[in-house]
């Protein structure tokens, strides 16, 4: 089963002739991370139950500048969005779904202004959309009784007011759905936004991602759901540092979802 | 002679209005100090946002306690405001409760004015509770010590006082008006000041009749002197909430703007008919400095966000790296952005209107580089804000200007910039194992 991804890339598709309805944006993480390269496929293998009909730029993929951005470089950051866009318009990609917040809200907001027009859905809103036409069924047998909260992403829910989706998900898995003290539009950050994954924070008393993982285990979950790579990093780490990984266990969407599928 | 209080209060009233505008002249101009910014677009938007934000209190109420005692403070300063125009009727024409032919209707604005007082009264004081006795965090945060602590109090102080003396200009008036006084006719509903008027009634008509007097006066003349606080304080709010909601943002938060200077270069590189060796065009302006180290590198909007910025603290209170016991606080950078533009308005103010160099600017001598690096751009004190202030984009302008100018990134994010050039990922992985993953079991 596992070895059978189906991840035909762009370019095989454009030699063939044909063109996928939605192009898949891996992100750097979900490319190189072992952590999310797991939700990658997790996310992959739905897409191919579905027989969903989509493609990877594969190796002509590349950083959508937004750490660089974030720090300050917008050179950076232009020159990427626009070897991005010249790639992306060259293959006529008209809808774009991603699995990382950071890549959904640069393409979106960010690329238009550049040349780079799609419809960009976050995967949480693509699998929803599955769900409700049909091409997915889940059953919640696994995760009945189970507590998950979910922590919202900055650059999913404030950044672009994306909130019901993958809570909609989590409550067709028949699970119960509690929320952390600050959620939705008062969510506190994992701590990894804004280019603060890739350096040490700055001197304080606590790091933030340590502050969310109090937060989630306040309401006691079985499960943290996440729904991007970067804030499961920063969970996960949290989870770790508090001596909870044997209880609490940091999910993505997309793997409790194909998980609940037998994926 | 009888028109010599008519005479004085004309005097008041012009010289208080003239004092105020030529401070919002001064505002004005210190504002324009900004980069301008197109703000023509989402025009029904806009209206939409100052009128539930600004007029409608609508993030006031995110937090209940504070956002409905904030309300009550807010209405009563609107409709109290109706009673401040017979007032000034009133002192100009020598008449005393102009209004009153008004009858029925009169008496129940007169009524209103002072339930209101009396609620304005237990509202203030109970701010004054939250900032002194129960000592909320967020107003003790250590860019609160010194002057901002003295003067959130002083407002409230000063709202305390004129509800007093309205109150008491209206016992007094009903006591009169019991006692069948002379011009004072009966007129208007006292729910809340008959039950102070008792307290007069062994006093002579003519002592109540100072009292109503001095209470009549100091209460409008203490008016004119908060009009022209304002402008010294960060109670500025209760104007600059209006405009300030209406230019606020009306993108997504997660949408931070594009260089347009960056974007020309950027083009021009990717331009395989550019030619590298040209000759620079001798008339071509300077280039444009990238980001911001002082305050007139910002956008006028981001300025008028400083001067609106009542210290309210919320942005700070929700601030993931605040919360940590980083130096960061979003309200901070409001504070500083004022302060330094202040400092810059007051060096043109004695240099004949032009700005002399003083060796300073808003970063370094007010914003430190710590503080703008522990940001996580995770919007939270834009949510946060009631007036639509954002904080986030003055500290991601100034990276701009760290990074673009300075080079001054930290070495971690210069290794991930390197990564992300060298190779399309933050990391150092080859970009030709981009896809892997997809082989992978």
């Amino acid at each position: 089963m596992e070895n059978e991804l189906k991840v035909p890339t762009m370019v095989e598709l454009s030699a063939a002739g044909q063109q996928p309805d939605v192009l898949f944006w891996v992100g750097c993480a979900g490319s190189f991370d072992d952590r999310a390269k797991k939700i990658t496929k997790a996310f992959v293998k739905i897409l191919n139950k579905a027989k969903v009909s989509f493609a990877v730029l594969g190796t002509e993929e590349s950083c959508t500048g937004d750490p660089a951005k974030r720090a300050g470089n917008e050179f950076l950051f232009q020159m990427q969005a626009v070897t991005n866009i010249e790639v992306l318009n060259a293959y006529e990609v008209k809808k774009i779904v991603t699995a990382c917040p950071h890549c959904f809200n640069t393409i979106k907001n960010e690329y238009p202004g550049l040349g780079g027009n799609y419809e960009v859905v976050h995967h949480t809103q693509f699998l929803k959309h599955l769900l409700e036409s049909g091409r997915i069924a889940v059953e919640g047998g696994q995760f009945k009784g189970k507590r998950i909260t979910f922590h919202d992403p900055c650059y999913l829910g404030r950044a672009n007011n994306v909130y019901e989706a993958p809570r909609d998900l989590i409550r067709k898995l028949d699970a119960e759905l509690v929320e952390m003290k600050s959620c939705k539009s008062r969510g506190l950050c994992c701590g990894a936004g804004g280019a603060q994954m890739f350096k040490e924070p700055e001197k304080g008393n606590k790091d933030i991602n340590i502050e969310r993982t109090e937060q989630a285990i306040e309401v006691t979950p079985d499960i943290i759901a996440a729904g991007c790579p970067f804030c499961n990093t920063m969970m996960t780490d949290g989870v770790k540092g508090k001596d909870k990984e044997a209880s609490i266990a940091v999910m993505d969407i997309a793997e409790l979802i194909a998980q609940a599928e037998d994926l | 002679m009888d028109y010599i209080p008519n005479i004085l209060f004309a005097i008041l009233l012009v010289t208080g209005i003239a004092f105020f505008t030529k401070n919002v002249k001064k505002l004005i101009r210190n504002i324009k100090l900004g980069k301008s910014v197109d703000t023509s677009d989402h025009t029904s938007q806009r209206w939409k946002n100052m009128i539930a934000i600004a007029l409608g209190q609508s993030k006031m109420v995110v937090r209940p306690i504070a956002g409905f005692l904030h309300i009550i403070v807010y209405v009563g300063f609107i409709i109290i405001n109706i009673e401040v125009l017979e007032i000034i009727l009133d002192g100009l024409l020598g008449t005393h409760r102009l209004f009153a032919f008004l009858g029925g209707f009169y008496s129940f604005l007169i009524g209103s004015f002072e339930i209101l007082a009396l609620l304005v009264i237990v509202a203030v004081f109970l701010f004054w509770v939250r900032r002194n006795i129960i000592k909320l965090k967020r107003f003790l945060n250590p860019e609160m010590a010194g002057w901002p602590k003295k003067d959130g109090n002083l407002i409230l102080y000063i709202e305390f006082v004129l509800m007093v003396l309205f109150l008491t200009m209206n016992a007094a008036d009903y006591q009169l008006q019991q006692m069948d006084v002379a011009h004072y006719t009966k007129a208007g509903a006292f729910p809340v000041s008959q039950f102070i008027a008792p307290l007069f009634q062994d006093m002579s008509v003519s002592s109540i009749i100072i009292l109503e007097r001095a209470a009549w006066w100091l209460h409008i003349v203490g008016i004119l002197l908060f009009l022209n606080y304002l402008y010294y304080s960060k109670h500025l709010h209760i104007l600059l909430a209006f405009p300030n909601t209406y230019f606020g943002k009306v993108r997504p938060k997660g949408q931070f703007d594009n260089l347009d200077s960056v974007t020309k270069e950027v083009k021009l590189m990717m331009d395989p008919s550019a030619d590298p060796f040209a000759a620079p065009d001798e008339n071509a302006p300077l280039p444009e400095k990238f980001g911001a180290s002082d305050v007139m590198d910002l956008k006028w909007t981001q300025l008028l966000n400083a001067y609106t910025c009542t210290e309210c603290g919320r942005c700070t209170s929700e601030c993931p790296a605040n919360i940590t016991g980083k130096k960061l606080s979003p309200r901070k950078i409001m504070m500083d952005t004022r302060d330094r533009l202040e400092e810059v308005g007051k060096n043109m103010d004695a240099n004949k209107g032009v700005f002399v160099p003083d060796g300073k600017q808003l970063l370094g001598d007010y914003i430190t580089n710590e503080e703008l690096w522990a940001c996580t751009t995770c919007n939270a004190c834009v949510e946060a804000c009631p007036i639509s202030i954002d904080p986030l984009s003055i500290i991601m302008d100034m990276r701009q200007y760290l990074v673009m100018e300075q080079s001054a990134a930290p070495s971690d994010l210069n290794n991930m910039m390197g990564n992300i050039e060298n190779n399309g990922a933050p990391w150092p992985f080859n970009q030709m194992d981009r896809n892997n993953w997809s082989k992978e079991s």
